[in-house]
């Protein structure tokens, strides 16, 4: 379990940009954080990958502090972090790289996670040769690759256009439905945190503090896009989002 | 392949017809013509001294960019990842970086003797100023984003030195080397002037002094096909080891 307490975070330049943020997260749950942009969204997310630090407070996972950067939580970047001078199977092997996974393996784990989000007989090209939505599922692959314990999502469908953001969202919740890893997304798109979080966080402006946090227990359900409960549910978070932006 | 060597053909052409122009004008005395000049520079191709000239100079100039590489690339990479080394640094090579340092030469003749010692570390330290401004910028621009990325999958700082800026800074520290070619051969050319009795640089001064044009022109294509294959020589290794740069430009 995933366990914010009492985050908070406050630059010496800009002052505080998060303020009280707390959240549980099950093992078997999915998280959208929704938020006007320049919140702090991104900010939250770094503190829970243990990229830096929080003023004060404390994120667990599974009973343990995260307080630096570790191999069990991945994170898919928003313009996707990919290295430019790697190509696609060593981008995506690049976390068992680091993590020591012997070359063969690697490669390996990798070209399967690749064939898993559809990206097949492309391993040698580099990530300029990819479309964003390809290279998007570059990144999930990368993500997913290290069989973590916990994913971190930042907008990572921001950049795309629409029929290929929707498809991505629908590959998204493929692969999770078979890994089950529970992940956290950061989004400023209402239809893109109902689509993909079992429980909604709503933050507000900066800094952000949160506003509301409800279930969505539509959420996975199939051609849930299509259905009046998830319109009735986007509908609930649009009032609650125009009350608090 | 065809189509850059037939480029270069192009350009050798154009230069060949300014040539016999200039030297119509000039009557081709001071100036031979461009087909005598060629003819000449042919001759000398088949025999020993040229070769001996052409070795001693590739030799200065390949081991001076070495050098200047080997040196200044990692220190590049460690003031541009360093804001710290950069502070103590950076006054340092900047204050001296304007300086001509090729006014060291009889100071570097004094330090380490008339051989090929004092040339080649001339030539380094004119070309290292440039991989080492080069690489240091090339590094500082490197978006943070990628320190992020590698730091996300729990990397450490010596994967960011590996998996980071050494691949990031290596199309910089390349840049500067290749456009470093000219400048090594000009400066090349300057300090075989002195104290040596080989090299295209003495062979050019030698035949300039006795008046033998056609051998002084054998010297200056000499040293012409030497910038071109250390230029091309570079070019080739930046293409090779840095592949990623010419993706998506198909």
């Amino acid at each position: 379990m995933l366990k914010a307490e009492s985050l908070c975070k406050r630059y010496s330049d800009t002052g505080a940009v998060l303020e009280n943020v707390s959240f549980e997260l099950a093992s078997n749950e999915t998280l959208a954080v929704v938020g006007p942009s320049g919140c702090g969204k991104t900010t939250l997310l770094y503190i829970l990958a243990g990229l830096i630090q929080s003023n004060c407070g404390q994120v667990t996972l599974d009973g343990s502090p995260i307080s630096e950067s570790r191999f069990d939580v991945s994170i898919i970047l928003q313009d996707y972090g990919l290295l430019p001078w790697k190509n696609i199977v060593e981008n995506v092997a690049l976390g068992l790289k680091i993590r020591g996974v012997p070359w063969r393996e690697r490669i390996l784990r990798a070209s399967v996670q690749l064939e898993e989000l559809g990206i097949c007989g492309r391993e040698k090209d580099f990530p300029a040769n990819l479309s964003g939505g390809e290279q998007q599922r570059v990144a999930i692959a990368r993500a997913f690759v290290s069989d973590p314990r916990l994913m971190l999502l930042d907008e990572p469908f921001s950049s795309l256009d629409a029929l290929t953001r929707e498809k991505l969202q629908r590959t998204m919740l493929k692969v999770w439905e078979k890994k089950r890893v529970p992940y956290v997304l950061v989004t400023h798109s209402l239809e893109e945190a109902v689509f993909l979080g079992r429980k909604i966080l709503v933050l507000s402006g900066r800094p952000a503090c949160p506003v509301a946090c409800f279930d969505n227990p539509g959420f996975g359900e199939h051609d849930y896009r299509n259905t009046e409960v998830y319109y009735d549910r986007l509908r609930d978070l649009r009032r609650i989002v125009e009350a608090a932006w | 392949m065809v189509k850059y060597l037939l480029r270069y053909f192009a350009v050798f052409m154009v230069l060949g017809l300014l040539w016999k122009g200039a030297a119509l004008l000039t009557g081709g005395e001071v100036l031979p013509h461009p087909e005598d000049a060629f003819a000449a520079f042919g001759r000398a191709l088949g025999t020993k001294p040229f070769w001996i000239d052409f070795a001693s100079s590739s030799y200065r100039a390949v081991t001076a960019m070495a050098l200047a590489w080997g040196v200044a690339f990692p220190l590049g990479l460690v003031m541009g990842s360093s804001k710290r080394v950069d502070g103590i640094l950076a006054p340092f090579v900047f204050l001296t970086y304007p300086i001509p340092k090729i006014v060291l030469l009889p100071v570097f003749l004094l330090l380490f003797g008339l051989g090929d010692l004092s040339k080649i570390c001339m030539i380094a330290l004119i070309l290292g100023y440039q991989v080492l401004v080069t690489t240091r910028d090339g590094v500082r621009a490197i978006h943070p984003k990628y320190y992020d990325s590698i730091r996300s999958l729990g990397g450490t700082p010596r994967h960011i030195l590996l998996e980071v800026l050494v691949p990031a800074a290596l199309p910089h520290g390349f840049t500067a080397l290749r456009l470093g070619t000219g400048v090594a051969v000009a400066v090349l050319f300057f300090v075989e002037s002195f104290a040596t009795q080989h090299g295209l640089g003495y062979r050019i001064m030698d035949a300039w002094g006795r008046m033998d044009y056609l051998n002084m022109f054998t010297g200056i294509l000499g040293m012409s096909l030497l910038g071109a294959v250390l230029y091309e020589a570079a070019n080739f290794l930046e293409k090779h080891i840095c592949r990623w740069m010419t993706a998506g430009h198909k």
